[in-house]
């Protein structure tokens, strides 16, 4: 059993356009201390996957269907008092925004004491005493004096660690970071992949990773999804992934890395995403393929094993470009 | 914050000396010479000019100015020409009952103005959240005097419970005094209390959907510490804000509730002067004004400055 | 989430408006404040003509209630209430719209060229308008009374020296966001002139934000005026005011409430027509402002 298993993931948005598939069919696993990359463009489902773990999606308008298992516990299921033991617990976020994830009226010191406060139940007290130890884990100078500043004196690096502070201050199971370092000097994003990794080696601690910056893909995490329009398209490994990408989307990817650029261009995938409202028995990365043929236009290629622990949803997987 | 609170300080300075020219002027600019109205009609011409020196209204401008000034800060507001009652003396004993109004209305409109406009924010777009709204923009459309009006005309005329109008001294019979006080504070509190949930809930709308609320909420915090604690919190600053603004508006509704349930306070001190031209008593109600204005607006800005860490720990100031 | 495209279609001003329009017509609270709005305007203007002499005076039937002859009955004088409602309309419209009228005249040009010019001036502006933002009407409506005694002008002057620093405001906060804007900073470069640029691009800027703030000045005047007239430091009797006819209606509070009704319904109606109107108007026009 793993430590997360997600199992025929779907998630639909109700909005007053009518109803958007943010998800379709995801399953995927986490293991104990791995680091997996969720990874595709703005919009292709990865924080929405992510984010329905603990449940943070927008109530109400959000439909969920399938299985999300915590060390074999159901979560989708699982009733709100009990989730809120969950959340912050064993299943923590830390969120894309540094700059507004915090609350601008409280001490960042009271704002890693409460989540202490609340699950461990130390006093006031301790939780701020812990709060200075998670600062100096973090790798933010002078805690002490830290602790007691707001939100609104710390740079944006600050913030994302104390962020990162908060999310670990329970040792969670399970970590997500959403887009952890998009906000970040390239300086400051070496130095916060730093603190993961080392997370990950010191408390265990499994770490989901959204990032559309296949960059950071390939400095940190253990394995990737590669996600288009709410689906998984391949998984594998990174450095098979990045040895032997199968879909030509992952391809596209790869060629507008900077460190792929062609005469200091980057290579852009033309065409456009389709609509999230429907969902036609289609490869959905068709229309911008340069392998589509005619099956591609007649049914969905599932995702399928292309080699050891690599799978991939194209009919025409190629080796090589 | 030091720098910030001596900064309002000094500006509220400023408006107090602006108004105090203005409202100088503004009694030598009323119609009539105050020395004939004070020698009265028949008199000769040489005890006008006696009066008019003894008053020191012969002097320039300016140095009648400062005159004004120097009596003010002693104390010296002139005498009511109604019945010749020092006016510092009727300004101690009317201003205890304005304030007493204006609190328990305050309180009404906090209580239920912020209490509703959360609720309402919290369950948006349920039944809830429609009353609240509702209620909101009928407060907002109906004036308080038509409310004192349909109040008497409901509790006192037609059922009975309170009595209409009258005033019993808190010192006196402090039971007598709140039955008493409880329509009027009710009317005048509702207007605030429309205004203050309009408020509220539209900063609270903000505050949930922010993203350090989410934050609150992936900590697996209970709701009511999410919505009480970190969203509310955020949400005080317009509170505070908004009850700044409406200070004007609560002093303007105070003198029409006590007109209308005959209060002997403030406000029906000012509406009777204007009503008998009693100028020294206009004249010092407006200056009193000013300064309870300036005051509550001060502790306004420095409750602001105190809820607001961007302002409490720096030199500067807002927007 | 959803990536959603939007079509840039270039539409011109009357498409623009339309769609407003139909935005606009698809909620119900801003249409019935509209609906509200006009029944005010249409009682206002042409509700005087139909219901005859206000000071018409009955002496058979005083403090009457409702009947075939008078539907809302009649006061202490025996005139006729439906026909003072109807004239009361328009002195609520009056000073609602000149009140509106007078603060615009005199405070759009004063934020216009507060933003425009900046220098000395604006500080000096602002510092003023936030002093006076908050201060109560009332007592300057009291001021005001005192020197030139209590009527229908000092009532439109009071209000509409009370709107000024929302309208100055507004005005200025407009200029300072347009003023940023690359097709004005071109324009500015080119060297076009002061008036050029603030006829032809800062002042259309300023119509929504300024036409959303009169939804809320002409209800706030409507209030106002009824207010003072009520306190007697407005209109004065005979002239048919809703306040005024609320002053007479509290002192025969036991004999004839009917008088107390009618007179507060309608000034409820009419300002919640335009704050309704107003709401709407802010979502469809100015939606940038969040209230």
């Amino acid at each position: 059993m793993s430590l997360l298993e997600i199992t025929d993931l779907a998630v639909h948005f109700d909005t007053e356009d009518g109803l958007v598939q943010a998800v379709r069919d995801i399953s995927l696993t986490l293991e104990e201390g791995e680091i997996l990359a969720l990874c595709g463009e703005s919009g292709c489902g990865k924080s929405v996957t992510a984010m329905s773990v603990p449940r943070l999606l927008p109530p109400g308008t959000t439909k969920l269907s399938g299985s999300i298992r915590l060390d074999g516990r159901e979560l989708t299921t699982l009733p709100e008092p009990e989730l809120r033991k969950v959340r912050g617990k064993d299943v923590s976020v830390v969120f894309q925004e540094p700059m507004t994830s915090l609350n601008p009226s409280f001490t960042v010191g009271y704002q890693i004491a409460e989540v202490l406060r609340r699950h461990e139940k130390l006093s006031r007290r301790a939780a701020m005493d812990r709060a200075v130890e998670l600062l100096e884990l973090v790798g933010i100078p002078a805690p002490r004096r830290r602790v007691k500043e707001y939100p609104h004196q710390l740079s944006g690096g600050m913030r994302q660690r104390v962020m990162i502070a908060i999310a670990v201050a329970c040792s969670p199971r399970v970590l997500i970071a959403d887009e952890p370092t998009t906000a970040l000097d390239v300086t400051i994003q070496a130095g916060v992949l730093d603190v993961f990794r080392d997370l990950r080696d010191r408390l265990g601690t499994a770490i989901i990773l959204i990032t559309h910056d296949l960059g950071v893909v390939a400095d940190i995490a253990d394995r990737a999804v590669v996600m288009y329009a709410g689906r998984a398209v391949e998984q594998a490994p990174v450095a098979e992934l990045f040895a032997r990408p199968r879909h030509p989307y992952t391809l596209g990817l790869m060629k507008a890395l900077p460190s792929a650029a062609v005469n200091g261009r980057l290579a852009e995938i033309p065409g456009m995403v389709p609509s999230p409202m429907s969902d036609p028995d289609e490869c959905a990365f068709r229309a911008r393929c340069p392998r589509a043929q005619d099956d591609c236009a007649t049914s969905r290629p599932p995702l399928v094993r292309q080699a050891a622990g690599h799978l991939a949803a194209c009919f025409h997987p190629g080796e090589q470009p | 914050m030091v720098w910030f609170i001596l900064r309002r300080c000094g500006s509220a300075v400023i408006v107090l000396f602006v108004a105090s020219v203005l409202i100088f002027l503004g009694v030598r600019a009323l119609p009539g010479d105050p020395a004939v109205v004070m020698a009265g009609e028949e008199a000769s011409p040489a005890v006008v000019e006696a009066i008019r020196h003894e008053f020191g209204l012969d002097k320039p401008l300016p140095a009648q100015y400062v005159d004004y000034v120097a009596q003010t800060l002693s104390g010296n507001l002139g005498r009511s020409t109604q019945d010749q009652i020092p006016v510092a003396d009727i300004l101690a004993e009317r201003l205890p009952v304005t304030l007493e109004l204006s609190a328990l209305a305050m309180l009404v409109a906090i209580v239920v103005g912020v209490g509703s406009g959360i609720v309402a924010s919290v369950r948006r777009g349920k039944l809830a959240d429609y009353v609240a709204t509702g209620f909101g923009l009928a407060g907002l459309s109906v004036p308080h005097f038509w409310l004192g009006l349909l109040g008497i005309l409901l509790f006192a005329v037609t059922l009975r419970w309170l009595p209409a109008s009258g005033y019993v001294p808190f010192t006196e019979d402090p039971g007598q005094n709140l039955q008493r006080m409880l329509l009027p504070a009710l009317v005048l509190g509702t207007g605030f209390a429309a205004i203050l949930m309009r408020q509220t809930r539209s900063a609270m709308l903000g505050a949930l959907s922010a993203d350090y609320v989410r934050t609150a909420r992936s900590k697996g915090l209970a709701e009511a510490k999410v919505v009480g604690a970190h969203a509310l919190r955020n949400s005080l600053t317009t509170v505070v804000t908004v009850l700044g603004l409406q200070l004007g508006a609560l002093i303007s509704g105070a003198v029409v509730t006590e007109q209308i349930f005959v209060i002997p306070g403030f406000g029906k001190l000012t509406v009777d002067a204007v009503l008998t031209r009693n100028y020294p008593v206009i004249q010092a109600v407006v200056l009193v004004t000013v300064i309870g204005y300036v005051v509550v607006n001060l502790l306004v800005d420095i409750a602001y400055a105190y809820l607001n860490p961007r302002i409490r720990l720096s030199g500067g100031g807002h927007g | 989430m959803a990536e959603t495209l939007a079509v840039p279609v270039r539409s011109g001003r009357a498409d623009r408006r339309r769609r407003l329009w139909r935005r606009f017509r698809r909620r119900p609270m801003p249409m019935a404040g509209l609906v509200l709005v006009a029944a005010f305007l249409l009682l206002a203007l042409a509700g005087p003509l139909v219901t005859g002499d206000p000071s018409a005076q009955d002496y058979a039937a005083t403090l009457a209630p409702p009947s075939g002859a008078h539907p809302l009955g009649t006061d202490d004088l025996g005139r006729d209430a439906l026909a003072r409602i109807a004239h009361g309309a328009q002195v609520s419209l009056q000073a609602g719209v000149l009140s509106t009228l007078l603060a615009m005249v005199i405070g759009i040009p004063i934020g216009l060229v507060a933003g425009f010019y900046r220098r000395w001036l604006d500080p000096v502006v602002m510092r003023l308008v936030d002093v006076t933002l908050a201060f109560p009407f009332l007592v300057f409506a009291v001021g005001l009374a005192a020197i030139i005694g209590p009527s229908l002008k000092g009532v439109v002057l009071a209000l509409g020296f009370s709107q000024l620093p929302a309208i100055i405001r507004i005005t200025r906060g407009e200029v300072l966001a347009i003023r940023e804007m690359d097709y004005v900073a071109a324009a500015i470069a080119d060297g076009a002139g002061d008036r050029h640029i603030l006829f032809r691009y800062v002042l259309p800027n300023c119509a929504n934000p300024l036409i959303v703030q009169a939804t809320v000045a002409i209800p706030a005047a409507i209030i106002g005026e009824s207010t003072l007239s009520f306190l007697g430091l407005g209109v004065q009797p005979p002239t048919p005011s809703w306040g005024v006819m609320l002053t007479t209606a509290q002192q025969y509070l036991d004999v004839a409430p009917w008088l107390a009704i009618w007179p507060g319904v309608m000034i409820a109606l009419a300002t919640l027509g335009f704050n309704l109107l107003g709401d709407g108007l802010r979502d469809v026009l100015d939606p940038r402002s969040g209230r």
